[in-house]
């Protein structure tokens, strides 16, 4: 079983979803999103999604956008992530790592070559936003090949017999991003999640993570309940981002965003 | 149409394939948001291509409303002084609104209207496509927003305004350089969260499948009518075709009629700002290299990490890192040539151009005009240049103004 499988199945006997936090990696800098990395399993996340920094993040709202920027200022690198996820891996051979970003780096990086090496750096799961199925092609094949779950994004414009299509042969989980917008803006209600999460289970029996505008702990657990996990990614980027000083790291900067974490978690558990 | 095994397979004109390729260039990289808006705009936009009503009606708009044909100017003095080749002007400045975004604004926005779309969003530089989308809302009564980078909007006030009174709201981007690759960002963002109501009015021949296909099928125009034209005037196709190419709208227009037409030289010219080497410039495909962004694979001005570089080019319409995917795959395959003219040299042209043929060309038809100078003289006096002079430059004199060190 791999470790997006492993973690899972190790909550559903627990009965509860998971936490899946997210960080922009070299955000503020490398040493601290590491040191952010390594805290996050032990703050309650279950899973962690790593955004790679990319020049035109075009999903992506205002607060995602200055962390990409503050990243690749940092010298962010795909190369550098992988970096920084070797690196976690010394430490925690367990929780699963997803990355999150756009084609072109990895395009750029050599599809073949990027899969490869990210597995080997321990990486579990990809998700690429502007890759649709229609163009998985790219990315498919190598990525079974090393072993690399391909995180498919469903979405409300999604129609039923699309659902099917796109979640053929998807693997890991999948990542339901519950509004139609960029990310940290809107938020879907429960009576949103109600109605699209059937419709997505009808489509497959991986577990649905639900992301985007995902804020507060109500709605972490409100998520994870109706999901099988919840994303939050805008507003522990806004805390974090609210600490720095000229964009650079305090002292501040990294319990700020554990305390968060560390209520987000409460409720996901409670 | 795009199917791959049509008869005319053998004919460069029947891309794209129906994953939206020109070879290895295009497709459909966008969220999964937009995916299925995608499919759907690709379902009306063949619709429309079957149906001869939508051809009645886009033709009583583009005659009575945009005011084509345009004419086939012979630049009569402008030949005498470059001494060579014959040159020709395609005046895609005359159209309503000043260029020649007008023929695809137009062509788009009766597909949205079929499509039951309330609200459009566009991106735009130099404001050209800003002003045209503008204009065909206020036409049809559709609210309109224009995305623009905060750096063109300082640059290109005269079509702000003109937009503002046109009813649109614009928006300036201050993401990154402010600029029209910023504005592409932007108004995707607000597209997918407005999905419901909101037509993505493109206004290049880039982006995602179908958007490079049906952009490049209403631009086409220009070229047919070049076709007829300078078959009248000479008896014969023109020896070579010259456009500027920032996104690549009014170039693919003029082109593509003619690509299986293999007498005749294609030439793309693109802003090489500040020179091709100096790394503050807008030619992506003869300094860039392929990668994705903005929903299509294309040559982009990128790092050797995947990051898009900013674009540099005098001309708002031009200062874009990418090109539409069309153009990739005819530069690829050798069926067109594409140089890089300077800020200077496009200046140069601008007045060169004011002076010989009383018409004051946009800044972005300026670089085409610069390339023109440069082959004219070494071309025979019977041989025939058509340049796209695709805008008019009034937008521009204050621009030109601040470079020649005149204040207005």
């Amino acid at each position: 079983m791999s470790r997006i499988q492993t973690r899972f199945a190790a909550l559903k006997k627990e009965g509860r979803g998971a936490l899946i936090p997210y960080l922009q990696a070299c955000d503020p800098d490398y040493d601290t999103s590491l040191e952010l990395l390594r805290a996050m399993p032990a703050a309650g996340a279950d899973l962690i999604e790593i955004g790679v920094p990319f020049s035109d993040p075009s999903a992506d709202g205002p607060t995602i956008q200055a962390a990409a920027l503050r990243g690749l200022k940092a010298g962010a690198t795909l190369g550098r992530v992988l970096e920084m996820v070797r690196a976690f891996r010394e430490s925690d051979s367990e929780t699963p790592i997803v990355l999150m970003g756009y084609l072109n780096p990895i395009d750029s990086y050599g599809p073949a070559e990027f899969c490869f090496d990210a597995a080997q750096a321990g990486v579990d799961g990809i998700i690429v936003v502007d890759m649709p199925t229609e163009e998985a092609d790219l990315l498919d094949a190598h990525a079974r090949e090393a072993g690399l779950d391909i995180i498919s994004l469903v979405a409300p414009t999604t129609s039923n017999s699309r659902l099917f299509h796109v979640l053929r042969d998807a693997s890991g989980f999948v990542y339901y991003v519950s509004i139609t917008g960029i990310t940290g803006t809107n938020s879907a209600s429960a009576e949103d999640l109600e109605q699209a999460l059937p419709r997505i289970r009808e489509a497959t029996d991986l577990p649905v993570a639900v992301g985007f505008g995902i804020s507060t702990p109500e709605q972490a657990r409100t998520a994870s309940r109706i999901g099988d996990a919840a994303v939050v990614a805008s507003a522990l980027i806004k805390t974090m981002a609210s600490t720095l000083e000229n964009d650079q790291a305090t002292d501040r900067t990294v319990p700020a965003v554990l305390k968060q974490l560390e209520g987000l978690a409460a409720a996901v558990r409670a | 149409m795009t199917n791959t095994s049509s008869p005319l397979s053998n004919s460069l004109r029947s891309g794209p394939d129906d994953r939206g390729r020109f070879g290895i260039f295009g497709g459909r990289f966008v969220a999964e948001t937009l995916m299925p808006l995608l499919l759907e705009l690709d379902e009306a936009y063949r619709a429309v291509q079957a149906d001869p009503e939508f051809r009645r009606e886009l033709d009583y708009y583009l005659k009575d409303y945009v005011g084509r044909p345009s004419p086939l100017w012979f630049a009569q003095h402008l030949t005498e002084e470059l001494g060579g080749a014959k040159v020709y002007f395609k005046r895609e400045e005359l159209n309503h609104t000043g260029s020649h975004k007008l023929n695809n604004v137009m062509g788009q926005i009766l597909v949205a209207r079929r499509m039951g779309k309330t609200r459009i969003v566009a991106e735009t530089g130099a404001g050209q496509h800003g002003v045209a989308t503008a204009t065909v809302c206020a036409l049809f009564g559709l609210k309109c927003t224009i995305y623009m980078g905060a750096t063109d909007v300082e640059r290109q006030k005269p079509n702000v305004f003109r937009m503002h009174l046109l009813g649109a709201e614009v928006k300036p981007v201050t993401a990154g350089a402010g600029t029209l690759k910023d504005a592409m960002n932007e108004a995707m963002r607000d597209w997918v969260a407005n999905v419901a109501d909101t037509y993505f009015l493109v206004g290049t021949v880039a982006g995602p499948h179908p958007y490079p296909e049906m952009v490049r099928d209403f631009q086409s125009v220009i070229g047919m009518e070049v076709k007829e034209q300078i078959t009248q005037a000479e008896g014969r196709l023109p020896d070579v075709i010259v456009a500027a190419i920032g996104g690549g709208s009014n170039a693919m227009g003029i082109f593509h009629p003619f690509l299986d037409d293999a007498s005749v030289r294609l030439i793309g010219v693109e802003a090489a700002g500040h020179g091709l080497d100096s790394g503050k410039t807008a030619a992506s495909i003869s300094r860039g290299r392929p990668g994705v962004l903005h929903g299509n694979r294309t040559y982009l001005l990128q790092d050797k990490h995947g990051q898009i570089e900013e674009a540099h080019s005098i001309s708002a319409g031009l200062d874009y890192p990418g090109i539409g995917p069309e153009h990739s795959w005819l530069n690829d395959i050798g069926r067109a040539e594409y140089v890089g003219v300077t800020d200077e040299e496009a200046l140069e042209a601008f007045q060169v151009c004011t002076r010989t043929e009383g018409i004051i060309p946009a800044l972005e038809c300026a670089h085409g005009l610069a390339h023109v100078m440069k082959i004219a003289p070494i071309m025979a006096n019977d041989q025939i240049i058509v340049l796209n002079v695709s805008g008019r430059g009034d937008k521009d004199i204050f621009t030109v103004a601040h470079h020649l060190g005149v204040k207005l």
